[in-house]
């Protein structure tokens, strides 16, 4: 039996505005419980919420960005329901007319594109945290994430497998991200991903009975996650059972999902339009003023670093997994544009490894992109060998200054003076005539010690190119 | 459309409210009393026209993205059953 699996994906991203979608208490993370909890967001009595424009303005990019409708009147409604984290008895939500509708987001698997439909976009407020460790008959609630204002993002059931979803959420992540109206923390909650997974009989065209995994905070648990649920389903299936409608608990330390509860006690949220708040009216001109401010997108991005600096795809597109790498690149050729190859993988290899190592953002880089453009020109006018470039960028890692400073200090310009390099390779040659002896009978391995033994004595410094040109003319001569 | 006893128990569960036999009976009835009006409603004929959503014909009003309100939790907590460290204490959530 071939099974074939669907996949939808729901993210709630919170948006990085400093107050709250219906409030004017703050959204930093991390205050002490209940500190940035209003009037409004604690739900007394005679409080009205007063919608956020900066909210809106990222609902709006995020459409934008989607290629999605953006509509021109929108409707907040109430979710009803009871838990002791959302104060009102109700979410601030939008149901029948959401801000942003359609557009889509490309993906790769591999070698493989595909085009992942979103249904749609609505603003609605987080709710409070329920704290239950370190208490044993109450629980307690801490209110300052009530009201943080969320865009959920809603897709179609596109996805084929745990790695497309995984790959769809990356690229969700990367493009929130990049348009700044969300940190990505997933730590932190600021990006959170709930997966509906079904399968179905390969061919048929019916859907089969979905699932909810919540509660999924990382990549890997995404795809553990939903690889857990799909084998489930179909064992189950497989042994004569059927799927109930249900959302599950993603539980990381077990690697398994678990029901949570089931359509029985499913929820009635009996969504009506909230008569706290008006229609949401955006206008042409608002969006034309959004889309003038709007950063060139990921892929547009890539395309051009292909074409204007002759990248490779996969250069490219390492270069632009994040604006923050791909802003520091053009920072780079800004001071030294001759060789743009050089500077990718400078960026994607040493620099990279080096903020992997030591777990920093490029942004916090101990080598600024000057620096860095500093370091490539004396690469590119050959005063520095590969190696000796290297040992550099660990002393400008370091804080040792800049290129120029450290290769004067160390004295480290690589010798490309021919008249000196010949002196050098005629001493070693005399030096060594069991190896020259060697070389001649047909043994390649004695040409390569005769290099060794030239840079040693240079100390490292002489161009190797020029070493092994000139060895090779000189032991040719004497024969 | 007419509600049965049922229906009258599940709105009540949905709404945490605790209805004793009697007040369903009476409930029912007024629920019924409400819907009698809504179809009179709905007998309305209302094609082409778009549904409002706010008895107002107006935009929202929006507010600049500005943190203007101070931390009062001393006072909130004040009129609170039960607080520890800063956080409302309710009785415990199962999940």
């Amino acid at each position: 039996m071939t099974w074939e699996v669907v996949i939808g994906l729901e993210t709630h991203t919170q948006l990085s505005t400093r107050s709250k979608i219906f409030s004017g208490a703050s959204t930093a993370f991390g205050a002490a419980p209940n500190t940035q909890a209003s009037a409004v967001d604690l739900a007394l009595p005679g409080v009205l919420p007063v919608l956020n424009r900066e909210a809106v303005a990222c609902a709006i990019k995020f459409g934008l960005a989607v290629g999605a409708t953006i509509a021109p009147r929108s409707i907040f409604a109430r979710k009803n329901y009871f838990y002791p984290d959302l104060p009102k008895g109700y979410q601030i939500s939008q149901y029948e007319l959401p801000v942003v509708a359609g557009g889509g987001l490309k993906i790769r698997v591999g070698e493989n594109e595909k085009f992942i439909h979103l249904t749609r976009a609505h603003l609605e407020e987080d709710a409070g945290k329920s704290l239950h460790e370190g208490f044993t008959d109450v629980s307690g609630i801490d209110l300052n994430r009530a009201g943080t204002p969320l865009l959920e993002i809603v897709t179609e059931p596109d996805m084929r497998s745990a790695a497309e979803a995984v790959a769809y959420a990356k690229a969700l992540h990367t493009l929130v991200v990049w348009l700044g109206i969300c940190d990505g923390n997933m730590q932190e909650g600021s990006f959170r991903c709930d997966a509906n997974v079904s399968v179905r009989r390969k061919g048929d065209e019916k859907l089969g009975t979905r699932c909810e995994i919540k509660n999924v905070n990382s990549f890997r648990f995404l795809e553990r996650a939903i690889e857990y649920e799909i084998r489930r389903q179909i064992e189950l299936i497989e042994d004569g059972g059927t799927v109930v409608q249900e959302t599950r608990l993603y539980d990381a330390d077990r690697d398994e999902t678990r029901s949570m509860r089931s359509k029985e006690d499913a929820m009635d949220y009996r969504y009506f339009p909230d008569p706290d708040l008006l229609p949401l009216m955006i206008s042409e001109e608002w969006i034309a003023n959004i889309r003038k401010e709007m950063p060139e997108l990921p892929d547009a991005k890539q395309a051009r670093f292909q074409s204007e600096y002759s990248l490779s795809a996969y250069d490219a597109a390492t270069l632009t997994a994040s604006k923050a790498v791909a802003d520091y690149y053009e920072r780079v050729l800004a001071k030294f544009r001759s060789e743009p190859k050089l500077a990718a993988n400078w960026v994607t290899g040493d620099l990279s490894a080096a903020l992997n190592r030591h777990e920093l953002e490029i942004g916090a880089s101990p080598v600024s992109a000057a620096a860095l453009a500093g370091l490539l020109k004396r690469i590119a006018d050959g005063t520095l060998s590969g190696k000796m470039a290297k040992d550099v960028f660990d002393a400008m890692w370091n804080g040792e200054g800049d290129a120029d400073a450290i290769i004067d200090q160390r004295g480290l310009k690589q010798m490309s003076d021919s008249g000196a390099i010949e002196a050098i390779v005629d001493q070693v040659l005399a030096a060594n005539p069991k190896s020259v002896e060697e070389f001649r009978a047909g043994k390649e391995k004695a040409f390569n010690a005769l290099v060794g033994q030239v840079m040693k004595a240079s100390q490292g410094k002489a161009n190797p190119a020029q070493v092994n040109e000139v060895l090779k003319r000189k032991l040719a001569a004497g024969t | 459309m007419s509600l049965t006893d049922a229906d009258v128990r599940r709105i009540a569960h949905l709404a945490r409210l605790a209805v004793s036999d009697t007040e369903v009976e009476a409930a029912r009835g007024q629920l019924n009393g409400i819907f009698d009006m809504v179809e009179a409603l709905r007998a309305v004929d209302t094609t082409g026209i778009e549904p409002m959503a706010h008895a107002v014909e107006m935009g929202q009003r929006l507010r600049d993205d500005a943190v203007t309100a101070p931390d009062l939790r001393d006072k909130y907590q004040a009129a609170a059953p039960a607080v520890e460290d800063g956080l409302y204490l309710v009785p415990k959530v199962i999940e």
